[in-house]
């Protein structure tokens, strides 16, 4: 995905003047695309994440858009206040382009894992959380981040990540998008995902297939502002909701959808998948990652048939 | 205010006069608030009263002249200072002033440019305002704009980490548009600067950094500080560190880390409003 919304930054700069790129020293082989063409529009802020957001802040003042390139809790969790405080509060029109969101950096480590940053780019007013799930959704995401004036965090994952839209979105990208889905049936059970782990609930869907339960998927490619119509819809037309993230299941996809089921008087149960309130601590790719924290497609489903077997399947 | 004391006259009676309304105003905004921070207020009051009468290039008609020099508080605690300073630039009626702290008013005790004319930014937190000005400063610098961009930090916001990432980047990018005003004053929170972080040789630090360093022995002394102002910068950014005295211009408030906290009230803010309105600074 990272490779595709670069070259969307370029699109759109060789239109808009006001379009700079900032980077904390990252982005070998993907910026300079962008820092060739555009070097007096282009700032590599050293490794110095802090400073570069403030500065992000200055140059979106000054009538710029800004984009920054980093990587996971590198631009988020680091300079929280940063973005609190220069960027949020000045509403500055300022967008968080950040690789490595979840496990996609497996073996590098915690270090390297934005298991947090959702929660915590969720919760800064003004702003816009995006998790595309592959180049198809980053497309419209970076279309409509680019239109938004104000801050922005757009959640990648690696350079080059699977399609796994066949075709174009029919959908805003504000919106769930329905993954194979037929949204005017009734469901056992939802899974909505967050990011590239899509591809898990696509496995997941089939694996269920050969039960009686009839499954639903859909992708949220934008958390906040959330779709709050589209959740309630789900809400009544299925029994379960299980949402899987690679996050904590604290303040990310999982919470969001629990506050807006919250406010309903009668609603599908919410099972949240993730990390339970922990962090990665064994080594591993993303895959053995998923595996082990329980959110790969054999987990999901295992999840879902083993409500249906204690609870009972009972129609709506 | 009515009654501004003795009105001295000098050649640099207009930032004189300046700095002693801004301490005025100041002192009356601080006992009406019962806010902190009344010390680094007088330390930086000089600092402010000759960039707003003489150095910046601002229009209080127009507050958002695209051309206009930007001035960013880093040292947001002192806003006071800077709110007075616009008020009696013409920003906004003087009058305003007395609704500082209030429940519903305008005036934050650290700066706010919400729905305050002539502020760009709102700072506090130490190490922010530095930055998003040296940002500023970039975007100045890049554009082939002439405007130059001005931030007052105070010594104790260099123990910052930001400061230092700010001071790299700022050098790498040659801001010879950029000037940063330490407000030395060698107090900070808790106690004297080179007792809790020292940070000497503070110049040293600067240089080191690519940075053009000039001093001000007499941070209040406005002569001082214009010649500082004044000094080509050879290409660099430029920073100039004021050497200060917390609490200046009232006695028993000079260099007393208390008045980093207490307000002046009952007598205390008399005999503090007597001696600003007798100074002869």
């Amino acid at each position: 995905m990272r490779d595709c919304v670069i070259s969307e930054i370029v699109k759109y700069a060789r239109k808009d003047k006001r379009i700079m790129l900032l980077t904390g020293d990252l982005g070998y082989n993907v910026t300079e695309i962008f820092a060739e063409q555009y070097p007096d529009r282009y700032i590599n802020c050293g490794i110095a994440e802090e400073n570069m957001i403030s500065v992000a802040a200055g140059l979106a003042m000054e009538g710029n858009k800004v984009f920054v390139y980093s990587l996971g809790n590198f631009p988020t969790l680091r300079c929280m206040e940063q973005l609190r405080n220069d960027v949020c509060y000045h509403q500055a029109d300022v967008k968080i382009i950040s690789v490595g969101g979840g496990f996609s950096y497996g073996s590098l480590g915690m270090s390297h894992h934005a298991t947090e940053d959702i929660g915590a780019m969720r919760i800064l007013p003004y702003m816009q959380v995006y998790t595309p799930a592959d180049p198809v959704e980053a497309e419209s995401v970076l279309n409509e981040a680019y239109e938004y004036q104000g801050p922005g965090y757009i959640r990648l994952a690696r350079g080059r990540d699977p399609y796994l839209h066949k075709e174009q979105l029919y959908k805003s990208i504000g919106l769930l998008q329905p993954f194979e889905t037929n949204e005017t049936e009734r469901f056992d059970a939802v899974i909505i995902t967050a990011g590239t782990i899509l591809e898990e609930g696509i496995k997941a869907v089939k694996l269920l297939r050969e039960t009686n339960l009839k499954v639903g998927l859909f992708s949220c490619p934008r958390i906040k502002p959330m779709d709050i119509d589209g959740i309630r819809e789900i809400a009544l037309k299925t029994r379960v909701i299980i949402t899987v993230e690679e996050h904590n299941v604290i303040g990310g996809l999982g919470g969001a959808i629990a506050e807006v089921l919250s406010s309903l008087p009668e609603h599908a149960v919410l099972l949240r998948t993730g990390l339970e309130d922990s962090y990665t601590e064994v080594v591993g790719s993303g895959d053995f990652l998923r595996r082990y924290y329980g959110i790969d497609s054999e987990h999901i489903a295992w999840r879902i048939q083993e409500y249906f077997q204690f609870m009972g399947k009972k129609e709506l | 205010m009515e009654n501004m004391g003795k009105i001295t006259e000098r050649a640099d009676m207009q930032s004189v006069e300046l700095a002693r309304r801004i301490r005025l105003h100041a002192l009356d905004m601080v006992n009406h608030a019962h806010a902190s921070h009344i010390g680094g207020i007088l330390s930086a009051a000089d600092i402010i009263a000759v960039l707003y009468a003489e150095i910046l290039n601002v229009f209080p008609d127009n507050p958002h002249a695209p051309d206009r020099d930007r001035f960013i508080m880093s040292k947001g605690h002192c806003g006071v200072a800077v709110y007075a300073a616009l008020a009696e630039r013409g920003f906004f009626p003087v009058e305003t002033l007395k609704t500082y702290g209030d429940d519903g008013g305008n005036f934050s005790c650290h700066i706010s440019h919400k729905r305050v004319p002539g502020v760009e930014i709102s700072t506090g937190s130490l190490g922010h305002g530095v930055c998003v000005a040296c940002g500023m400063a970039l975007d100045a610098k890049m554009k082939g704009r002439g405007n130059k961009v001005y931030s007052v930090i105070g010594d104790g916001e260099c123990n910052e980490g930001t400061v230092w990432e700010m001071a790299m980047l700022s050098s790498q990018y040659a801001l010879n548009n950029f000037v940063l005003i330490i407000d030395r004053n060698s107090m900070q929170a808790t106690g004297f600067c080179n007792k809790v972080m020292n940070m000497e040789p503070l110049g040293e630090k600067w240089r080191a950094f690519g940075w053009h360093v000039t001093e001000a022995a007499d941070g209040n002394d406005h002569e001082q500080l214009r010649k500082a102002f004044k000094e080509d910068s050879l290409g660099k950014p430029k920073v100039i560190i004021a050497n200060t005295i917390k609490g200046k211009g009232v006695s028993f408030m000079e260099n007393e880390l208390l008045w980093h906290y207490r307000d002046p009230q009952g007598e205390l803010y008399q005999q503090a409003k007597n001696e600003l309105m007798e100074a002869d600074l």
